[in-house]
């Protein structure tokens, strides 16, 4: 293959952080503006590049949380050991500069012509994709409906809820909080498990169309508990982020 | 883990993520994007989309494995720039 640059092939680029928006104690929205970005698809995610002092590089896959047509944003979860989301969520200020590379992944994605019903399960920031996915289809006036089942440890760990609280026509939002939940809370306070999702996912009949992301235990008992209900695992698509948070 | 995660997924564990994190890598080796390309098993034959795969993140790069039965199928490290990227544990990447 010639060493010149082949169609399609992703490269680093450079990106300028724009607006730095607090979700939550732990959670960052970072606007990000990169030159002749191409668009994305909602769903997608980008990688992100550091480089310290020394030369040494650490990269990420951030979840793209804004929708086609709306400027590049990411939600960055901060872990304490991690070597990328500390700055990100912490140091990152507008005007830095950083290195992006996207968009990427066609496998999580939804298209409006994806059709539905849409059962999105998310387990802590895995709402971030599903969040895209959400804007998007408000913004293209799709009117698929949409159930979200959303896992989080509190309620003050729940990512975008004054977006969430307002949810639109066609769309239903159901939490669980697994580890506290405020006074006289009345929805669910436990892992999702396999009644819970009997009682809030689309009956397999209607012929739903799953994606579920978050931790790799939450997607891994969220898939299985999809498939024993009868959806096929070929719609259920899912993202994996490892062994973080919940 | 609970039981059914044990069940689900023998040969995984909560580290491991999957080939969509390493999608942007895969674009930047194929010039395509691959999370949607199906891989098949050389040592068990089973047919999984590259997303779908259990991925193994290093610091050096990344080790993909087979759900069904654990073999190593991808290895890839890199290094300033250049991608080291080792397929023979696929029989078949379309």
């Amino acid at each position: 293959m010639a060493g010149t640059a082949v169609r399609g092939r992703l490269t680093w680029q450079t990106a300028t952080v724009g607006a730095v928006t607090p979700e939550t104690a732990s959670t960052v929205t970072l606007s990000l503006s990169v030159p002749d970005w191409p668009g994305h698809h909602a769903g997608q995610h980008v990688d992100i590049r550091l480089t310290s002092d020394d030369g040494y590089q650490a990269e990420r896959a951030y979840s793209i949380a804004s929708a086609p047509g709306e400027p590049l944003a990411i939600t960055v979860e901060r872990l304490d050991d991690g070597e990328v989301s500390p700055y990100l969520t912490e140091d990152a200020r507008t005007g830095d500069q950083l290195e992006v590379r996207g968009p990427v992944g066609g496998y999580f994605v939804w298209e409006a012509e994806s059709g539905g019903p849409l059962l999105l399960a998310a387990g802590g920031s895995g709402v971030v994709p599903l969040r895209a996915i959400l804007r998007y289809r408000s913004r293209v006036g799709s009117s698929v409906p949409v159930r979200l089942l959303y896992s989080s440890r509190s309620w003050e760990d729940v990512i975008y809820s004054s977006e969430l609280d307002f949810p639109a026509d066609g769309v239903e939002v159901t939490y669980t909080l697994t580890r506290s939940q405020p006074r006289a809370w009345q929805g669910y306070a436990r892992r999702v498990d396999a009644q819970m999702l009997a009682e809030v996912a689309w009956p397999a009949a209607e012929g739903p169309l799953a994606y579920v992301c978050g931790p790799t235990s939450f997607v891994e008992s969220v898939a299985t508990g999809l498939v024993g209900l009868g959806y096929p695992a070929g719609r259920v698509k899912t993202e994996r982020f490892g062994a973080t948070g919940q | 883990m609970t039981m059914d995660d044990a069940a689900a997924d023998d040969f995984t564990d909560d580290y491991a993520v999957d080939g969509n994190a390493i999608g942007g890598l895969l674009a930047s080796v194929f010039g395509a994007d691959m999370t949607t390309a199906v891989g098949v098993c050389g040592s068990c034959g089973a047919v999984a989309m590259v997303a779908e795969l259990a991925v193994y993140l290093t610091d050096l790069g990344a080790v993909v494995r087979c759900r069904s039965c654990g073999s190593v199928l991808m290895v890839f490290v890199s290094r300033r720039e250049v991608t080291c990227v080792d397929l023979m544990g696929l029989a078949s990447l379309t």
